[in-house]
């Protein structure tokens, strides 16, 4: 019994969103990686992920996320999120990752914002 | 004083079982929709560390949900997670930090404890060769 994450992928100028649907545990985190690494393997230097349709999160998910954000500061690129619910935004502080990684209320304010980066 | 048991076997995913738990819980009781997010956080960290570093021979681990205070004034929720695994000194844990973590080439894990104590009100565990039990409370 795993919960599959659903995710779907929109490509703009330099950025690309991942929106994300269900349980970001382990398999749905190596998931998002395997996407995100597409996207930088084809010259994607800013990546979104809209977790809007996420409500539940665990360490062991987020450590996959984590990864992802090394790698981006390899490549001198970014990784953000939005629609994050309370908790999961708590978490990630928790967890210091919002030194790394931006944090967003939505789509449009992260758009606007990481474009004009 | 009420009280739900579980006993869950290391299923993957079964962690979302107690969550699910936790969340009927504390609607039950009238607690926030942040309160009761954060409680299942707590609790499916607790149950994914057991259920990966117990080693835990019957490979189960029981929860036990506790309405604190009475039927006609709840305070909170208590929820034991506890396994009879190979126990940890949890005093010998470092904290992890994320800055260390960057540039090792290891995988980005050890934070479910952390996540606990910054969700919870409080959280007591007690571990040894027996097992581990991590008792975690948050009030309304």
């Amino acid at each position: 019994m795993t919960e599959s994450l659903k995710l779907s992928v929109d490509r703009r100028d330099g950025l690309a969103v991942i929106h994300t649907e269900g349980y970001i545990n382990n398999q749905g985190g190596e998931e998002i990686a395997r996407v995100a690494y597409e996207l930088i393997d084809q010259g994607f230097k800013t990546l979104l992920l809209n977790l809007a349709g996420t409500k539940i999160v665990n360490s062991i998910g987020i450590s996959i996320l984590i990864e992802i954000i090394e790698k981006m500061l390899e490549i001198d690129g970014k990784l953000a999120f939005c629609n994050l619910t309370n908790t999961i935004e708590k978490t990630f502080h928790i967890m210091g990752l919002a030194q790394y990684a931006g944090i967003y209320a939505d789509e449009g304010v992260a758009v606007a914002e990481l474009a004009g980066g | 004083m009420q009280e739900v048991t579980l006993e869950l076997p290391m299923f993957a995913d079964m962690e979302l079982t107690a969550s699910k738990t936790a969340r009927a819980l504390g609607e039950q009781i009238r607690m926030s929709p942040d309160k009761i997010d954060e409680i299942r956080q707590a609790v499916i960290e607790a149950c994914i560390n057991a259920f990966e570093h117990s080693r835990a021979q019957d490979e189960k681990v029981r929860v036990v949900f506790k309405i604190l205070g009475t039927h006609r004034e709840p305070d909170g929720l208590q929820i034991t997670v506890q396994d009879r695994g190979i126990g940890f000194a949890p005093g010998m844990l470092t904290p992890p930090d994320l800055k260390k973590k960057f540039g090792t080439g290891k995988r980005k894990r050890g934070w479910g404890l952390m996540i606990i104590k910054g969700l919870m009100d409080e959280v007591d565990i007690q571990s040894d060769e027996e097992g581990t039990r991590i008792v975690m409370r948050k009030m309304r």
